[in-house]
């Protein structure tokens, strides 16, 4: 099968790879229709992901069709159409049982901090992921879903990860009615983050990014009210003189680890890796929140240290919550807005693109060029 | 003036905000979210039909966290450990808990490790990497590159990323036609 494969920072193309087998009785194996780039696979574009293995396929957004099944599975048959969760999970482990899908302890063998995610280097697990022909689906029975015949795939594509994941996000930040929030982060995390806070009640939402594009996407999208960074000297101030200098009730970061607004940062955890990541958005989310206030973190960031501000946080007396979405547990109310028409998460399609140019995706991607926000693969194309 | 007990700016009304933001209020009520609480015991939710979960296989050569009893249960078959990069990939898993930076340090060396060995095998093959296209550069002309770009914040740092990637090719490169420089100056 063709499958992109991973050849080092900054380079990636297709190759032929041996088709996926199943190696676990409840195992499914997918043919991908539709796969998203992520922003947090740049992070692994970028080398800032310990092992990284060249070869690697990425991918952890995609929808596609059962090829063939694994002895155990009960729910899902050759030819059904499916939604695959980002995570992998084994539905019975300790995390599993109390809703934590993401945390799952039974499939990633390389890190007990994280779960298994498609795709996502082996500090993710070890397994290849969806931006290719076929994919083996671990746990068949848990994590994928028969698409329901009224969802475009756009939504379900849009659900697997991104559109859940801002969600997620939204209520991790505990919105009282009222509240104002302050998402750091305009791409489709933080575009899905801001439209979800008004379900939950906000009164104001408040988007921080620096690309104009995409704020005015956040305008669009999610109705809100929109600040460039860069046209401020000061993000912290330009937030307490938004809220009568008291400070957001909620910030969510939809940034993680690339974070730009602070070249020292930048460079010392983008360009030379010497942190997890870089947390200008997360810094900004502790000084510009009220003190008391509640911050949610949905920005990925890599296991090595980063220099946060905790200092300010014990100060004020912040709540932070975070977590990899265990994106399975969103769907159900997710696929009621949908249906009431609330929300249309396929509208942060920007691009389509044909595998065979995977690396010309990324780069587009990876240098924010042709107002893209989301590219999505499309590997029968 | 001093601050009161009341926020400064008020947010509209529910009624403006509703009339204004389609789902307004929808998920006002925390039971309506899915993930309040964050942890809910509920094992009966998953669809999974077994109390524990068969075992994919216990394979000796798969490198595992210590931090973990044993191999889980299911794990990625990709790209298992290889060469000298699988070496130093497997005494980090060995020797460091994810809690010890060493940990993370030898994973990126290793990472290091094995992009430079791919880089130098891939030239004695068919098909060896090839920075234009894999960069995806090609692309640029049709991607509004200027444009694009005008006016934007991260141009500050963009300079680094061509050094990041073509700077180890030039550099490797260089040191190659000094020795093969040196070797033509000893047996003249």
């Amino acid at each position: 099968m063709k499958a992109m494969v991973y050849r080092g920072p900054y380079k990636v193309r297709v190759e032929e790879k041996p088709d996926p087998r199943i190696e676990h009785p409840n195992d499914a194996i997918v043919r991908v229709e539709l796969a998203a780039i992520c922003g947090s696979d740049l992070h692994l574009y970028h080398g800032m992901i310990p092992d990284t293995r060249i070869g690697h396929t990425f991918g952890h957004e995609f929808i596609g069709r059962v090829e063939a099944v694994g002895s155990s599975v009960q729910t899902l048959k050759p030819g059904d159409r499916v939604m695959v969760p980002f995570n992998i999970f084994c539905g019975t482990c300790f995390f599993c049982a109390r809703g934590l899908y993401s945390n799952c302890h039974n499939v990633n063998a390389n890190a007990t901090a994280l779960g298994g995610i498609y795709g996502y280097s082996h500090t993710a697990g070890g397994f290849d992921g969806g931006q290719a022909e076929m994919v083996r689906v671990p746990f068949a029975d848990v994590g994928p879903t028969i698409i329901p015949e009224w969802l475009s795939d756009d939504d379900a594509l849009m659900l697997t990860d991104a559109f859940a994941t801002g969600y997620f996000g939204a209520q991790l930040g505990d919105i009282s009615e009222g509240d104002t929030v302050v998402v750091f982060g305009a791409g489709p995390v933080g575009l899905a983050a801001a439209r979800s806070s008004w379900l939950m009640g906000a009164g104001r939402v408040i988007v921080i990014d620096h690309l104009d594009y995409r704020l005015a996407k956040a305008r669009e999208f999610a109705f809100a009210e929109t600040h460039n960074f860069a046209h401020h000297d000061d993000v912290v101030v330009l937030l307490k003189k938004l809220t009568g200098h008291l400070g957001a009730d909620v910030a969510i970061d939809a940034v993680g680890a690339e974070a730009d607004g602070n070249l020292t940062q930048h460079i010392t955890s983008a360009k030379l890796k010497l942190q997890g990541g870089s947390p200008i958005a997360l810094n900004w989310a502790i000084d510009g929140v009220r003190k008391g206030g509640n911050i949610s973190v949905m920005g990925a960031y890599g296991p090595l240290f980063s220099a946060v501000k905790f200092g300010d946080a014990l100060n004020k007396g912040l709540t932070l919550r975070m977590n990899q979405a265990p994106v399975k547990r969103q769907w159900p109310r997710l696929f009621e807005h949908i249906r009431a028409g609330l929300i249309s998460p396929g509208d942060m399609i920007t691009h389509r693109i044909p595998l065979d140019a995977i690396a010309e995706g990324y780069h587009m991607f990876s240098s924010k060029l042709d107002d893209c926000i989301k590219p999505v693969i499309v590997p029968g194309a | 003036m001093p601050y009161t007990p009341d926020k400064p700016v008020s947010p509209p009304s529910a009624d403006e905000l509703r009339a204004r933001i389609p789902g307004w209020g929808a998920d006002l009520d925390p039971a309506d979210r899915p993930s309040f609480p964050k942890e809910r015991f509920d094992p009966g939710a998953t669809g999974a039909h077994w109390t524990e979960p068969e075992r994919q296989g216990d394979d000796p050569r798969r490198e595992r966290s210590i931090e973990h009893a044993h191999l889980t249960a299911v794990y990625g078959t990709a790209q298992p450990l290889h060469g000298v990069s699988g070496a130093i990939r497997r005494y980090a898993y060995a020797r460091y808990s994810e809690g010890r930076a060493a940990h993370w340090l030898l994973l990126v060396l290793g990472d290091r490790v094995e992009a430079t060995g791919a880089h130098v095998r891939s030239l004695f093959t068919t098909r060896p990497d090839n920075p234009i296209t894999e960069t995806g550069i090609l692309a640029e002309p049709r991607l509004r590159p200027i444009a694009s770009r005008r006016g934007r914040v991260d141009l500050r740092h963009a300079w680094i990323d061509p050094i990041l990637v073509a700077g180890p090719w030039i550099l490797g490169g260089w040191v190659a036609l000094r020795m093969v420089r040196r070797v033509f100056v000893r047996r003249s």
